[in-house]
Order: C-alpha cells, then sequence, then structure tokens
C-alpha cells in the first residue's frame, strides 16, 4: 500500500499519500486488490480495529476526501494541500505558528474547528486524525526547517511521524497551543478544557482558589527551574494574592506548556493570558463540567482527541486508541502516565477494548495514533516528565487552604465515589498509584473497585501501600512525610507494584455491567489486599530497617572521616 | 545616583541595585554600616511593642555626598536607600512612599510560592519596579 500511494516515491506521506493509502486499506479490507485502480471502486470504509466506534464517522471524511483528491496527481501535493484547505470540511489545520509560509485562507476557520473536532464522535473527526499527522509533520517539518515548508506541513503523518516524534511533541504542544491568531499564548478550547480538569484536580470548586503550595507541587512537578516557575507564577498570579483562580491557573498552566515547548517567557503576561481575557473565555468550559463525566482527561491541543470526551462515544474509541497506543509501549512512562490519566474517567469496559485492539491496528493506523498519542501528550509529558519514575501526578499533597477537606477528590473520584479523599486510580502506570488520602476509607475504595472491573490487585496495592506508607514512615521520603499527613498519598515507588495503565484507570463511573460482580470481586480484592498489605508491611519494615543501617554506616563514615582529618598531617595551605 | 538594597533579617542581602552602577562597591560599603545604624535603632525600641515601632527610619545618617534611609518590616526585613545628597528635591514623603512601594512589591515576592523567604530576589517584576522607581529618583 505504501509503494502503491505514492509514499515510497515520494518518501513521506502528505495528505495525497494518505488518503489514497487509506482507501487503499479499504481496497484491502474489502478484498480488492491493492492498486490504485481499486480505489476507484465504492469501497466501504477502512477498519481499524482500534477504533471502536467511529471508524465509520471518522474515516468517512477521509473518504470523501480521497475521491475529491484522487484526480490530483502525487506530484501536485502542494497544490493538494491548499486544496484541501479550499475545501471547507478540510480541516487542514494551518498551524499559524509552525509554517508560516503556508497560509491556507480558510486556515482560521479550519484551525479553529480542529481544536472542536478533535473527538472523534465529531463528524469531522475523520478529518481530525488526518490533522493530527499533519499536526505533527508539520511541527516536525517545521522544525526541520524545511523540507516541507512548501508543502503546507504536508509531512508524511507516518513516516516522518514515527522519527519525529519527539519534535512533534514537542511542536504539537506548541502548535496547540497557538491559535490561528498565530498567538502562542492564546489558549485553545481543548487546553482550557484540559487545564480546568486539572484545576479540578487540585481544587473541586471551580469558583475558589488553588492555593499557593497546592500550585507549587503541581507546577514544581512540570521540571522547570524554580526560578522559572517563580517568574511563572508572578507573571500569572495578577492579584498577588498568593493563590490561582481558575484563570490564573490556566494562564500559569499554558505558560508551563509553553516554556516547555521551548517558548521563552514573556516578560509581562500577555494579553491573552490576563485574567479577565480568561474569565471571559472560561465560561463556555465551565458549561462542559456537566460532560465532566464522561471526560477522559483532555489533552491540550495536541491531536489526542481529547475532546472525545465532550463527544460521547467517541471517547470509547478514543481510549482503546490511547491505551493502545500507550500499550504498544511505545511510550516511555510518561506517555503512559499521561494515558493513564487521560483515561482515567474511561469506563473500565474500554480497558480491554485498547488491549485487543492495540495488536489489532494496522501500521498506517498504528503510526499515527501514536504520533498523535505522542503529540497529544505533549502536555502531560510536560506536567509529569519528572513523573515517570518517581513523582506522582499533580495532585494537591499537603492541606489545601482552600480546598479544604474535599480537594483530595481526583478528578477520578468525582466521577464515580462519593468524595472522600477517595482512592484515586489514576496515576500512570508507571507511578504507584496514589491511593486516595484516608487510610480509613481504603475499604471502601476496595469496595468501589470492583464497580471498576479493575484488577483486584492494583487496589489492593494502592489501598496497602499507601496503608505502608503511613505506617512505615520512611525516613528518606520526605514527600511521603508529607503525604502521611495529607490524604494524597503518595506511594513509595517501593511499595507500590506497578500498575498497568488499563488497572490504573481511576475509579471510574460504575457501570452497569460492572457492578454485578461487585461482592464476589470484593471479597477476592479484599483478600488480595490483605495479602498485599503484609507484604507491603513487610516491605516496609524492611526499608526502615535498611534506612536505620544506612544512617549507622553513615555515622561510622563521618566519624573515620574525622579520625582521618585528625591524623592527617597538618596540609599546607 | 540612587541605591537600593534589602536585607533579611539576619542581615545579609537579599537585593542589591545601584543605578547607575558604578561605583556599587562604595554604595555597599555604606550600606552595610548603615545595617548598624539600623539594628541601633530597632534595638532602641526595645521594649516597646513591634507594633508600635514605625517602619518608616528616616535619615539614618547623612554623609557629604549623600543621605541613607531606611526601613524596616515587622520580619526584621531592612530595606536601605542611598541617595545623592545633591537630590535637595527629593523630600520625606516621597522616600516614604517609595519605602511603601518597596514593601509591596516585597509582599508580593513573599506570596509567590516559589520564593524562599531568605533567598535572593529575582523577581523580574521586582527588578522593573526597583528600576523605574530609582530612576524617578536620579
Amino acid at each position: 500500500i505504501t509503494e502503491v500511494c505514492g509514499a515510497k516515491r515520494v518518501g513521506y506521506f502528505g495528505p495525497a499519500q494518505f488518503y489514497i493509502a487509506l482507501k487503499l486499506i479499504a481496497a484491502a479490507q474489502s478484498g480488492f486488490p491493492v492498486r490504485i485502480e481499486s480505489i476507484k471502486n465504492e469501497l466501504p470504509l477502512p477498519r481499524f480495529m482500534a477504533l471502536k466506534n467511529d471508524t465509520d464517522v471518522r474515516y468517512g471524511t477521509p473518504a470523501e476526501f480521497h475521491g475529491v483528491k484522487f484526480q490530483v496527481p502525487h506530484a501536485t501535493l502542494e497544490k493538494n494541500s491548499y486544496k484541501r484547505t479550499d475545501e471547507g470540511d478540510i480541516q487542514e489545520p494551518k498551524s499559524p505558528p509552525m509554517s508560516p509560509i503556508c497560509s491556507p485562507p480558510a486556515s482560521p476557520s479550519t484551525y479553529q474547528r480542529i481544536p472542536l473536532t478533535y473527538g472523534y464522535g465529531k463528524a469531522r473527526s475523520g478529518l481530525e486524525q488526518q490533522h493530527g499527522a499533519p499536526y505533527e509533520v508539520r511541527h516536525s517539518t517545521h522544525q526541520q526547517d524545511g523540507s516541507s515548508s512548501g508543502n503546507y506541513g504536508a509531512k508524511s503523518a507516518l513516516t516522518c511521524s514515527t522519527p519525529n516524534r519527539s519534535l512533534s511533541v514537542e511542536r504539537e504542544q506548541q502548535d496547540s497551543s497557538t491559535q490561528y491568531s498565530d498567538d502562542p499564548w492564546r489558549i485553545t478550547e481543548e487546553q482550557r478544557d484540559y487545564y480546568i480538569n486539572q484545576f479540578r484536580s487540585l481544587q473541586p470548586d471551580l469558583n475558589a482558589f488553588i492555593s499557593g503550595s497546592v500550585a507549587k507541587n503541581f507546577f514544581t512537578k512540570s521540571k522547570l527551574p524554580i526560578p522559572e516557575l517563580s517568574h511563572i507564577w508572578e507573571l500569572s498570579d495578577v492579584d498577588c494574592d498568593g493563590a490561582l483562580t481558575l484563570a490564573e491557573f490556566c494562564a500559569a498552566f499554558h505558560l508551563v506548556v509553553a516554556r516547555k515547548n521551548g517558548y521563552q517567557l514573556p516578560e509581562t503576561l500577555p494579553e491573552t493570558l490576563l485574567p479577565e481575557f480568561l474569565q471571559a473565555a472560561c465560561l463556555k468550559p465551565m458549561l462542559d463540567c456537566a460532560l465532566f463525566e464522561s471526560y477522559s482527561e483532555p489533552l491540550p491541543g495536541s491531536q489526542q482527541p481529547r475532546d472525545f470526551s465532550r463527544t460521547e462515544k467517541s471517547s470509547a474509541g478514543e481510549v482503546p486508541d490511547n491505551s493502545a497506543l500507550l500499550q504498544d509501549g511505545k511510550k516511555d512512562d510518561k506517555q503512559a502516565l499521561k494515558v493513564s490519566t487521560t483515561l482515567k474517567t474511561i469506563p473500565k469496559e474500554f480497558q480491554h477494548l485498547t488491549v485487543k485492539t492495540a495488536a489489532q491496528e494496522p501500521n498506517a493506523f498504528r503510526a499515527r495514533p501514536r504520533s498523535r498519542s505522542y503529540s497529544s501528550t505533549s502536555i502531560e509529558d510536560a506536567m509529569k516528565k519528572g513523573e515517570g519514575p518517581p513523582t506522582p501526578p499533580p495532585r494537591p499533597q499537603k492541606s489545601h487552604s482552600r480546598a479544604s477537606s474535599l480537594d483530595l477528590n481526583k478528578i477520578f473520584q468525582q466521577n464515580t465515589q462519593a468524595v472522600r479523599s477517595g482512592w484515586l486510580p489514576p496515576p500512570p502506570p508507571a507511578l504507584p498509584p496514589r491511593p486516595s488520602v484516608s487510610q480509613t476509607e481504603q475499604p471502601s475504595e476496595v469496595e468501589l473497585h470492583p464497580q471498576m472491573n479493575r484488577p483486584p490487585s492494583q487496589a489492593e496495592e494502592n489501598s496497602s501501600a499507601k496503608k505502608e506508607v503511613v505506617l512505615a514512615q520512611p525516613p528518606s521520603k520526605p514527600a511521603r512525610r508529607k503525604l502521611r499527613t495529607e490524604a494524597q498519598g503518595l506511594e513509595t515507588p517501593e511499595l507500590s507494584p506497578t500498575i498497568n495503565v488499563t488497572s490504573s484507570l481511576p475509579a471510574v463511573k460504575p457501570h452497569l455491567p460492572v457492578q454485578k460482580q461487585s461482592s464476589k470481586q470484593k471479597r477476592a480484592i479484599q483478600t488480595a489486599i490483605r495479602k498485599n498489605k503484609e507484604a507491603n508491611a513487610v516491605l516496609a519494615r524492611l526499608n526502615s530497617e535498611l534506612q536505620q543501617q544506612l544512617k549507622e554506616v553513615h555515622k561510622e563514615r563521618i566519624a573515620l572521616e574525622t579520625q582521618l582529618e585528625q591524623l592527617r598531617p597538618v596540609t599546607v595551605l | 545616583h540612587s541605591h537600593c538594597d534589602l536585607f533579611s533579617s539576619q542581615n545579609y542581602p537579599l537585593y542589591i541595585r545601584s543605578v547607575p552602577t558604578e561605583n556599587e562597591l562604595k554604595f555597599h560599603y555604606t550600606v552595610h554600616t548603615s545595617l548598624d545604624v539600623v539594628d541601633e535603632k530597632i534595638s532602641a525600641m526595645g521594649k516597646a511593642l513591634v507594633d508600635q515601632r514605625e517602619l518608616y527610619l528616616g535619615l539614618l545618617y547623612p554623609t557629604e555626598d549623600y543621605k541613607v534611609y531606611g526601613y524596616v518590616t515587622n520580619s526584621k526585613v531592612k530595606f536601605v536607600m542611598v541617595v545623592d545628597s545633591s537630590n535637595t528635591a527629593l523630600r520625606d514623603n516621597e522616600i516614604r512612599s517609595m519605602f511603601r512601594k518597596l514593601h509591596n512589591s516585597y509582599t508580593d515576592i513573599m506570596c509567590n510560592p516559589f520564593y524562599n523567604p531568605g533567598d535572593r530576589i529575582h523577581s523580574r517584576a521586582f527588578d522593573t519596579m526597583v528600576n523605574s522607581m530609582m530612576m524617578q529618583v536620579c
């Protein structure tokens, strides 16, 4: 297919090649020979296993496009891209910052549509996918300086995406962060939603503040240097009250993201990030609160169909897509973390889908989603870069002056369980799941787990590990110590077993099918929990003993060093 | 010429800024010596409650070239300002308002969770404010 569609010849998958490739895939799936002529047949949409639901919708438009494009020879790739942009429904996003050279006339409208249609469920979602690829490509090409400059970012969605993934991840975010106005400081829809959800995770009441310490912990996880974070805070805390409102938080988050993607921090807060500006713009996302349940955490701007949370069924497809990608192992922990967080609200039913679909994706499709995930994970990466191994996802750890007791609810919790500290499943697979704060609530959390259909081990590990964390109090981990006081216990990595993506899904809405097996699973889970608790207790004890030994060894060492100093002849200065 | 310093409660400098920047060392020396005067004034209050002590310390001591003003917050953070004696237009009220501005900016810095009390101050906003203020004086 690659050869036939011309990608091999030109060396990349431009939009035209891509469309043709899709058509060929459909043809092949329908049993037609893989040849150019087959495309002319009336073909059903190609089926990509990873996408549960919206394959039709998603690929509907590509098919249309393809029909339109097919007449255009490969050689006129540029023309295609431009032509495409002229077509209203082709949302060739013109990532303004990335490819300033090509400025399709329709870019503003298309660009704007892209964020909205990111969700698979949307009519134009199919375009989004392609956009995702061109997005990434565009970014990467922009970075590469070049070759695609004339091509309106129509760089190989698939072939180039892989090598340029790292670039595209960065640029993806950047691109998404820019709007048609070519302004990197403007927040896109998805980004706003993402920020809002993050805000929610720290502070459920959107009208309240996030206290300074909470925000500090949160933004520290982005691994930006402290002076830069300090500057970002300065910029975004407009009223200088030591706390962030939703608008201020969005601005701060946006600045972090921008910085992570290579943008220099401005000296003063850009207009578009002012709280007044954001307040007006933030009204709309508030409306989405109702949809929060169905959200999986939207990723900012990235192709990741974050909006699919908004689009009902698309989310199902997305989740498998994302998780499949994750499980492909292509992503590192961060990615996985990201996905897991994004998948937080995805009902567990979809988890198995993702597992299955991972293996079945055709290459073309797989490449694209992966790249998309990468790019979409950029924001997640930004926030969770360090989280991969040890640091937990941003969660309020200490007492929040404003959030009070309710803030511990993680996003995940919100959907399902009662407020409580709630056992928040989310953390990415690499991270030990964050147990909910109150240890006492673990049993109830455990109950909830059966509803999730989550692997029991995870829940137990989380809860038991959490308990152990509290009890063991490893001295070397100040973070853990803090956790003890706080609901958001951080799992000590050594105590918590690694949790795979699926299992780390948060307490998803207790969907009906799951609840049936609750009692049985509950028992099983409880026994498993007990066992894990014991194991954790043992490990914790061992850990503390080793810590003690370490301390003693240190003391000995210091004593020996002082002796050495005394015995050593006075050194000449 | 003017010079503005912030000192922590332990009397180490948190922020030093001179406009223009030549002869900075002289200013540093002056400011350090003025710290003694500040401490003197603070301890002079002695038994008095901290609240009653006014934050603005006034002219610490005049030299032939310049005047030194002091200001101390309730947390013993000291602001010292050195201005040219030739700048006779500067009145006490203006100095007070400048210290007030400094204090406000310092409070804003404290609100930044990434700022640890006792750190050197690297805030750009603070720099901007100090610069503009000192430009007015010069």
